[in-house]
């Protein structure tokens, strides 16, 4: 792998421009056709501005905003807990555990949605018709990435002394795990943050097909009359998407290898 | 007893898991074989109906060509980011890319290639002043030479985050045993690298295969009249219940989904093992 010869170069080169155009240009031609006035020429920025001015959209984003911060709470107080307790009390559930968080990877979220009717129908009926009820859901979806990122800071650090002596100082088991272990596992606590906001934002499909007007269902939506505001909400999410990911991969410094969808 | 208070704290955990991902499996799965409480093949024949069987071939066809051409541009791609410094800024930069490309993309896909190559797409604009031609003649765009397109988009980057660590895991030894024996830079990639990489490359072949297969944001996004392929006839059947029956319909569609995606995905763990056993 180390080319030093001048043609094997210029062929990485060639390979590193032909990738990057294939990749940037649609980008580029995002923010150029969000931007552009197609009635007077020249430029505009009011396709970003209706990313607050119009109001459904921006209800949109509002909505898509709150799911982002419930299911990261909602996920953190599910998955963390438990993950700590069968790393010190029931090992024997480990296998399980793992299991079921990458289970999400193999059933498809179409699938989830065309059985989730009848659930919905109780989940509606005890808390009401919002597109808040989302999380629930959500948190599931996120599971695998969550559970990867946790699962590598409790790897890294030494959970059974440190318990053992928080507990052993008289802890209580919040304690243990609020003020001595989550300090230890920041780092992946906030990548599993950072990927299940990047996963909310970007859900469409159980939205869709449910019928709540989350952000991604607003964007399909707008598109049929006003394409440019649709790619300039689209484009933002996706800058944002890259900005959280490049500032975990920052936080995370060395060479923490890059996990995706291997099981 | 021990186990059953070793287990009452995974309760939580467990119930969310079971009301959100396992009963809503298992309905699609009775659903599809029991109509109004009596056991019947009826939802299931429908599958074999000619719209039916037009949508899953086209699928395949959508989900397979994206994963060879994904998979094999990806490993090309996954190459030149492995042979750069692990800690640039290039590197992160273009790994984070990849995810956010790959993972999250969905609907925002759809509009990049509408803005691209759509009617008053930009470079559809730019090449009918240059050359005089119409790039986005005949709406290809939303047809499964389009879909191909916009899938590539999102399966080469999938590839690069499945394969950088398996080029990662090629070990430097490896290669300075093969020189040192005399083997040229090409014969070690044909008779060393290229043989221990196979079963991880045929492996994510078939993880973007699955991927392809069950994805729906960017193709609903794209298209919306007609469903081409079998996600989206899943959407027509749930959104147009007044038919009779469409509802059923759209439980043994997702069912055929869960056996196509359940029987890749036994393959690919399979390969993933034997990968497993030479790499890391």
């Amino acid at each position: 792998m180390r080319r030093t010869t001048l043609g094997g170069k210029v062929f990485r080169a060639v390979l590193w421009v032909a990738f990057g155009l294939f990749f940037l240009f649609p980008l580029y031609a995002m923010a150029d056709f969000s931007t552009r006035n197609l009635i007077a020429g020249g430029r505009t920025m009011a396709a970003w501005k209706n990313l607050v001015a119009d109001e459904a959209l921006y209800q949109a984003i509002v909505i898509s905003l709150l799911l982002a911060v419930f299911t990261v709470v909602a996920m953190l107080l599910v998955l963390v807990p438990t993950m700590i307790w069968v790393r010190l009390r029931a090992p024997w559930a480990k296998g399980m555990v793992e299991f079921l968080c990458l289970l999400p990877l193999t059933i498809p979220a179409l699938v989830i949605v065309v059985g989730l009717r009848n659930v919905y129908l109780w989940v509606t009926y005890f808390l009401g018709e919002s597109a808040l009820t989302l999380t629930f859901v959500y948190v599931v979806l996120v599971l695998p990435f969550a559970y990867r990122a946790i699962d590598a800071a409790l790897s890294s650090i030494d959970l059974q002394t440190l318990a053992e002596a928080a507990r052993s100082l008289g802890a209580g088991w919040p304690t243990t795990i609020l003020r001595v272990v989550v300090p230890n596992i920041w780092s992946g606590i906030l990548s599993a943050a950072f990927i299940s906001i990047a996963v909310v934002l970007g859900e469409y499909t159980i939205a869709s097909l449910s019928g709540y007007e989350t952000l991604q269902v607003q964007i399909v939506q707008i598109g049929k009359t006003d394409g440019a505001t649709s790619v300039a909400a689209s484009l933002a999410v996706l800058l944002f998407g890259f900005v959280l990911l490049l500032i975990l991969s920052l936080v995370t410094r060395g060479r923490r290898r890059v996990q995706g969808v291997t099981a | 007893m021990r186990r059953l208070r070793e287990g009452l704290p995974l309760l939580p955990f467990l119930a969310v898991v079971v009301i959100f991902l396992i009963i809503p499996t298992v309905t699609v799965i009775v659903s599809a074989v029991y109509a109004d409480g009596v056991f019947s093949f009826a939802r299931i024949q429908a599958l074999f109906s000619g719209t039916a069987l037009s949508a899953l071939a086209k699928s395949v066809l959508l989900s397979g060509s994206t994963a060879i051409i994904g998979a094999i541009l990806g490993a090309v791609l996954a190459w030149l980011i492995v042979s750069s410094p692990p800690t640039s800024m290039v590197r992160r930069a273009v790994i984070s890319l990849c995810s956010v490309l790959a993972q999250f993309g969905g609907v925002a896909l759809a509009f990049a290639f509408l803005a691209t190559v759509g009617l008053n797409g930009v470079l559809t604009l730019w090449v009918q002043q240059v050359f005089g031609l119409n790039l986005a003649g005949s709406g290809w765009l939303y047809s499964l030479t389009g879909l191909i397109l916009v899938y590539t988009y999102f399966q080469i980057p999938l590839m690069v985050i499945v394969f950088v660590p398996a080029l990662e895991g090629l070990r430097d030894q490896w290669r300075e045993a093969a020189v040192s024996l005399g083997a040229s830079t090409w014969r070690y990639w044909r008779e060393v690298a290229v043989p221990l990489l196979t079963p991880a490359f045929l492996g994510s072949v078939l993880l973007l295969f699955a991927n392809a297969f069950a994805a729906y944001a960017t193709a609903a996004a794209l298209v919306s009249q007609g469903s081409p392929i079998v996600p989206l006839l899943i959407r027509s059947a749930l959104t147009s219940e007044v038919v009779l029956g469409q509802s059923g319909f759209a439980y043994a569609l997702a069912l055929e989904m869960i056996v196509v995606v359940a029987l890749v995905m036994v393959a690919y763990s399979a390969l993933v093992r034997r990968t497993a056993r030479w790499l890391r």
